[in-house]
């Protein structure tokens, strides 16, 4: 099956087993080694990816779903408060062993996009879907209210 | 992590040779080359300046090589800092690259081969990195003081910048090549701590920036290349199960499948990429032969484990007559702790990559412990160690399950690799990946436990005698390091923290017993401390309980002869305002333990929620390290251990029904989320003393630290892990 679709922009056919996980696509089809493989059932948050600047779980949305879908990935992420998230993030060095950061970024980049000046309930909320098993949380919070004031200076 | 007691190993330095065979013992002896690398390359300059530990490149680059697996505890910037520091680079032009497989050059000095764990990455490099460091710089200046007509006194190295009263200057890469061309220097300068640019001081983390752009070819898990396959293995539900039949017509059906193929372990479906193989894998029609497996459940394991430390066991530590001690005593308290099995639950599941022709090797892998993955590939493949090339790939966390004794992933990719030879495909390189179920379900766990406490008291609330059984799968026993770990058929990965105890019992004996089951073990991140500092700390706190006195003035009456313990306790319970009651509606715990040369002391503060359930609001934790190499990464892996053994304590563990794991993914082993995470301090002792290991030792006080806070609000203190099975969480 093809699938024509939006990847950072630019547009992609995946011809692709319309059961495989946007992930696998993205990862094997694609070259994009960006998004993680996690869990594979939505409960990590690795694989985070955008989806019309939503931030959805790749692992659990198939390709078969995906026509003209726009589709961003880490690879591409950009704007203000990707920007902000990522510099934030390197100020903090928020990442340990690194491998959930991208769905991290991904999914704080959204929330900032929506709620520039989020509380801490509002980062509990949009963020704890996204595990880091090294527990970089508490820097996780804290570069998130860093990018926050980055984006308004 | 890795724990391999040191006194052991060292001892056994000079018969490095027998333990590399026996390291391979699963599957044959073999003798490994001597062979030093790259010595031609340092003999020309047209590389620029090729040391062991150090390169300099022309194009003005220093390459750190670090002999650790980095898996987030951020070896690879402390030892990047080592080097820099000693030899006057800038900040800016120094990065690490993974150092080859190499036990002759890249040893870890504590182990005697090359690998990562216990804590040890900063102990036993500190001093080789420095003189790298060192030893790079005096030729740089040698290189300078020829170019240029000066005494080497008169040439000095700033911030990566060469230079001389008369105006010369060059940078480190312009002299590479000619420094490369000076003699090595035995006995390099080290500076003085006074001297040192970046030790001690925060800089940034050199992996940072890759890891927040999603960089390519980070980890094992994102390795490619136009010719890879991808192979998911379907091994044996039950631990201890052997394949007896399997039917693949189907599997082999779904596009992209390139073949199935019985191994050892398994059968493993090969393709062109991971979805096809993982979707052809649920197609697999297989039969196991549960002769030899365990089939019991987890609960009737804990049954055994407690009948086993009903009785003597082998001993550990023995003061005295420990039964007549507590038989003469005016009162006893005794304590049941039941802890359950844990997965590691590393964000990157299992996974290694290999390329095989018939005679030579490659292998791709977040790889802890070189010198065994490389032996074991070899002796599989059946080729010499020096035809196997081991790249060294970062690791999405590690927490001891990289770090195994039987390398079982690389010996399942050698035994895949060499099948498909065998059935005529063309050699191209295969990546087998575990999907987070095969990863969580399939072993290697942190064991499961049973300790059985009682102590004794005088009249006047002293303690007489303390009496510690344990009973557990050893983590040693039955594998290539028990004849160096072991010693008279001791465990002493499994009593840490607990027999060497400084806290001052006048009588104190402790039995181990060893569990048998099929289902392996591992060490996870800390280890024996994972369970010994639980029992002991809460243990110390119904002791003050007992004396009617203050938690943290009671331990500091009994810690005997530790001062570094006492001042890591002062100072978290300073920093805590342990002096001045909890803030309205939250409840305190401390608790102080030794691990891995390091002392951490945590405070924890909680809440109780309506329901009941337990908040952990904050930590106050206190650590002494010795000389702190980078206080930034200090207080992030003290975070990260906090984190990483708070969410094991509240809600984790790992059970078995029929001998088949219930656990299977994180929405049954709920991991710590961020909305669990406490607010974090993190405050470190100024020490000169050698560093020591900061990658665990966080982690084992919170357990208790939390189950005295509850304690503080209840009186009661929770004995059976996770505190899920309180109503706790």
């Amino acid at each position: 099956m093809s699938v024509t679709l939006k990847i950072n922009g630019e547009t992609r056919t995946l011809d692709a087993d319309p059961e495989s996980p946007l992930l696998w696509a993205l990862r094997d089809e694609l070259g994009m080694t960006g998004t993680k493989f996690g869990c594979g059932i939505a409960s990590c948050g690795a694989c985070t990816v955008h989806w019309d600047g939503v931030p959805i779980r790749s692992c659990q949305t198939f390709v078969g779903d995906l026509e003209g879908a726009e589709i961003t990935t880490i690879e591409g992420v950009d704007g203000k408060a990707a920007q902000a998230v990522q510099a934030a993030w390197n100020e903090l060095d928020v990442p340990q062993c690194g491998y959930c950061q991208s769905g991290q970024i991904m999914a704080a980049t959204a929330l900032l996009s929506e709620t520039p000046k989020p509380t801490d309930e509002d980062i509990d909320a949009a963020m704890d879907g996204n595990v880091c098993r090294c527990a970089t949380y508490a820097r996780i919070r804290k570069a998130i209210h860093l990018a926050s004031d980055k984006m308004e200076a | 992590m890795l724990h391999l007691l040191q006194k052991p190993l060292e001892a056994a330095k000079p018969n490095r040779r027998t333990f590399l065979k026996m390291s391979a013992g699963t599957v044959g002896g073999l003798m490994i080359a001597m062979h030093l690398p790259r010595a031609a390359e340092a003999a020309t300059g047209d590389s620029g300046l090729v040391q062991p530990f150090v390169h300099i490149r022309p194009d003005n680059t220093v390459i750190v090589l670090s002999k650790h697996l980095d898996k987030g505890q951020g070896t690879a910037t402390g030892l990047t800092t080592l080097v820099a520091d000693e030899l006057d680079a800038s900040w800016d032009q120094v990065s690490a690259e993974f150092a080859p497989s190499n036990p002759q050059v890249y040893a870890n000095t504590l182990f005697g081969v090359q690998g990562t764990g216990g804590s040890t990455a900063m102990a036993n490099s500190f001093m080789q990195y420095r003189q790298a460091g060192a030893v790079a710089k005096a030729m740089i200046v040698a290189a300078a003081a020829q170019e240029w007509g000066v005494p080497t006194g008169e040439v000095t190295v700033s911030n990566g910048v060469v230079s001389h009263s008369s105006g010369k200057s060059a940078t480190l890469g312009e002299l590479a090549g000619l420094a490369a061309q000076q003699d090595v220097p035995a006995e390099p300068q080290l500076k003085t701590p006074d001297q040192w640019v970046y030790i001690g001081k925060t800089f940034p983390r050199i992996d940072v920036k890759n890891k927040t752009i999603g960089a390519p070819n980070t980890y094992t898990m994102d390795f490619q290349r136009d010719d890879l396959l991808v192979a998911v293995v379907a091994r044996s539900p039950r631990f201890g199960g052997k394949l007896k039949s399997f039917n693949a017509s189907e599997a082999e059906k779904v596009p992209g499948v390139v073949k199935v193929l019985q191994i050892p372990n398994g059968v493993a479906v090969v393709a062109e990429s991971t979805w096809p193989a993982i979707k052809a894998r649920d197609l697999l029609e297989i039969e196991w032969d549960d002769g030899d497996a365990e089939t019991r459940s987890s609960d009737a394991m804990m049954a055994e484990l407690k009948e086993l430390t009903a009785k003597p066991a082998l001993k550990v530590r023995e003061d005295g007559d420990v039964d007549a001690a507590l038989e003469a005593s005016a009162s006893v308290i005794e304590a049941d702790f039941e802890f359950p099995f844990l997965a590691h639950g590393a964000m990157e599941p299992l996974d290694a990559a290999l390329l095989y022709d018939g005679e030579t090797a490659e292998l791709w892998l977040g790889s802890q412990i070189q010198t065994i993955d490389h032996n074991v590939a070899a002796t599989i493949l059946e080729v010499p160690f020096e035809k196997v090339k081991v790249n060294t790939m970062w690791a999405g966390g590690s927490f001891g399950r990289r770090a195994q004794a039987d390398s079982h992933p690389v010996a399942e990719v050698a035994f895949l690799a060499k099948a498909m030879l065998a059935a005529g495909m063309d050699p191209a390189p295969v990546k087998i990946i575990w999907t987070r179920e095969d990863d969580m379900a399939g072993g290697y766990y942190r064991p499961m436990s049973a300790h059985k406490i009682k102590v004794g008291f005088d009249g006047d609330n002293n303690v007489t005698a303390f009496k510690y059984n344990i009973a557990a799968k050893s983590i040693i026993k039955g594998t290539p390091f028990e004849a160096m770990l072991m010693k008279d058929g001791v465990d002493h990965n499994m009593t840490e923290g607990a027999h060497d105890t400084t806290y001052a019992f006048p009588l104190m004996n402790m039995d181990q017993a060893f569990q048998e089951t099929k289902v392996p073990v591992l060490w996870w991140r800390s280890v024996g401390h994972t369970h010994t500092a639980y029992v002991m700390e809460t243990m110390m706190d119904r002791l003050a309980k007992q004396a009617g006195k203050d938690p943290v003035t009671y331990r500091l009456e009994m810690i005997k002869d530790d001062p570094r313990k006492v001042e890591v306790l002062k100072l978290a319970a300073e920093k805590a305002g342990w002096d001045q009651p909890a803030p309205e509606g939250r409840y305190r715990g401390v608790a102080v333990h030794k691990s891995f040369g390091s002392y951490v002391a945590e405070v924890a503060e909680i809440s109780l929620r309506d329901d009941g359930t337990v908040k952990v609001e904050k930590v106050v934790a206190a650590v002494d390290c010795g000389t702190p190499i980078n206080p930034d990464n200090i207080r992030a892996q003290v975070e990260g251990g906090i984190g990483y053994g708070l969410g094991a304590i509240l809600r984790n563990q790992v059970t078995l029904a029929d001998g088949i794991v219930e656990e299977t993914n994180f929405d049954t082993y709920e991991p710590i989320r961020i909305s669990d995470m406490p607010e974090i301090e993190v405050h470190i002792v100024a020490s000169n003393e050698a560093p020591t290991g900061i990658g665990e030792p966080g982690t084992p006080p919170i357990g208790p630290a939390v189950a005295n806070a509850i304690a503080a609000a209840k009186d009661e203190w929770v004995t059976n892990l996770p505190l899920t099975k309180a109503g706790l969480v």
